[in-house]
């Protein structure tokens, strides 16, 4: 078994075409064994991350969405900062979960050109691989957009917690892994259907209700100062342990559906 | 349906009784076959006669209605490591280029660095793609390839874990005639190294003399099968 013989490069393709289409390739290289799970996961979601680092289109959608959210509705109210307060959480909130709609749809129509889904189902990757990069992605796009807009919602809705500022990060954590994870799995859904980027917020938004209060009412209390926002941080903990657990078990189907 | 008059060898894909609704339209209307293994099989039809659809039951991405399919006696799916499947799309991501999409690929099957003398997975990856008559070092990502640089990528891809049963569809469409014969005599050697080869095409020409049988579909079935695609000229008028 060889590799094939050196080759002149003429624009991509060999010029020395006979030795070139060389089909003795080496046996002694397919070292194959069974793919590590989180191996699998971390080189699909490098890929992606690398894919939209490339593009920037879900990004840069979700940025430019999120910030007219916030310019129109701080020229629409002239709130005060107690008013301010107690409204901001349903604003960032709701902000974030229409802008992740873009970065869910993105997820999946990239997968959908050239049918390159197909070459996963064709390997023996693991679909809950595939499902748990594809969450992980979306966790950490939306993650950055947060970091992005957090300021310019602090400083357009003169914001100040008068609550425990720090039980905002978990409330943050958990509110996207729940907006994520649910958004991902109805992407994967309405991968098939014809209008898929209205079938996703019709299939995400209700479900999603009891993690929005939740998420909302938290930023409230954080914000305002009033009382303890534990009860709705274990709510969310809880809606996530669900979803995700009923996500990856439905995933396969969801995957090898037709 | 007439006998192949290649010699008997082993069955290494079974279909049987298989049917295939998509709604009401059956794309496969009980198709039984056998095919045998280290065989160069070349199916043909009319648009609409169900040879991709067979591809893809073979290959595991359209599930049966009825009927049944074994490769080597596993369902498809379990048997997804003897399987490389090319499509008519590329398959691949037209943001990277050939090596980043062929070692995403690798990792997929699991084929790891170099162990007991084997090749890295990125020598392995650029040994596949000069395999396919291609410079491993171009850096274009994968779309801004011509179609024909395209089918080739897509010709590594599917080898790439080295499988013993290549299933491609339509893999010289929009390929000038040289690529093709390059191609074709690619798979001809992967053939004769005992791999089991299934091309669905519209130019047969190309395979006379090459492919072990022509198989022809109509309407969802199996009509004939033939050792050469000139034979179907006569035996379909019979």
């Amino acid at each position: 078994m060889s590799i094939a013989r050196p080759v002149v490069r003429t624009g991509g393709l060999v010029a020395e075409n006979k030795e070139a289409m060389n089909p003795s390739l080496s046996q002694t290289a397919r070292k194959e064994g069974a793919p590590s799970f989180w191996s699998l996961t971390w080189s699909t979601l490098a890929k992606d991350i690398r894919l939209e680092w490339r593009s920037k289109d879900a990004l840069n959608a979700m940025i430019f969405f999120s910030l007219l959210v916030v310019v129109i509705f701080s020229f629409s109210f002239d709130p005060n900062a107690e008013e301010s307060r107690a409204i901001a959480g349903g604003l960032i909130w709701v902000a974030f979960l229409f802008a992740s709609i873009v970065a869910l749809n993105q997820t999946w129509a990239r997968e959908l050109r050239n049918q390159v889904l197909d070459a996963y189902r064709v390997s023996p990757a693991p679909p809950t691989s595939l499902f748990l990069a594809k969450a992980l992605g979306n966790f950490i796009l939306v993650t950055v957009l947060e970091a992005v807009m957090a300021p310019l919602f602090i400083a357009f809705y003169n914001l100040r917690a008068l609550g425990p500022a720090w039980q905002l990060i978990p409330v943050a954590v958990l509110a996207t892994w729940a907006l994520v994870v649910n958004g991902t799995f109805f992407a994967a859904m309405s991968l098939r259907t014809r209008s898929r980027e209205i079938m996703l917020p019709l299939l995400l938004f209700p479900i999603s209700i009891p993690a929005v209060q939740s998420m909302v009412e938290a930023t409230r209390i954080i914000l305002m100062g009033d009382g303890s926002a534990r009860f709705d941080i274990v709510l969310l903990l809880t809606y996530d342990v669900v979803f995700t657990t009923a996500s990856l078990g439905l995933f396969e189907t969801v995957l090898h559906a037709e | 349906m007439s006998a192949s008059a290649i010699p008997a060898a082993p069955a290494i894909v079974t279909v049987s009784n298989v049917v295939k609704q998509f709604g009401r339209f059956a794309a496969l209307r009980g198709v039984t076959a056998e095919f045998d293994a280290g065989r160069f099989h070349v199916i043909l039809g009319d648009n609409g006669a169900g040879k991709t659809t067979l591809l893809r039951a073979i290959a595991g991405l359209a599930r049966p209605t009825r009927g049944e399919i074994s490769i080597a006696g596993k369902a498809p799916h379990d048997a997804c490591r003897e399987l490389g499947y090319m499509a008519h799309p590329s398959l691949l991501y037209d943001e990277m280029s050939a090596m980043e999409n062929l070692r995403y690929f690798a990792r997929l099957y699991g084929i790891r660095g170099r162990v007991d003398g084997g090749l890295a997975e990125d020598d392995l990856c650029r040994e596949v793609i000069r395999a396919v008559g291609l410079d491993p070092e171009l850096a274009r990502p994968v779309g801004q390839y011509s179609q024909g640089m395209r089918q080739r990528i897509s010709l590594a891809r599917a080898i790439l874990h080295d499988p013993q049963i290549l299933l491609l569809d339509e893999p010289f469409s929009n390929v000038d005639v040289h690529s093709a014969r390059e191609m074709v005599a690619l798979l001809s050697s992967m053939r004769d190294q005992g791999r089991t080869i299934f091309v669905v095409t519209h130019q047969p020409s190309l395979l006379e003399g090459v492919a072990d049988e022509f198989i022809w579909m109509e309407a969802g079935q199996i009509v004939d099968r033939t050792a050469s695609c000139a034979n179907r000229g006569t035996r379909g008028r019979e």
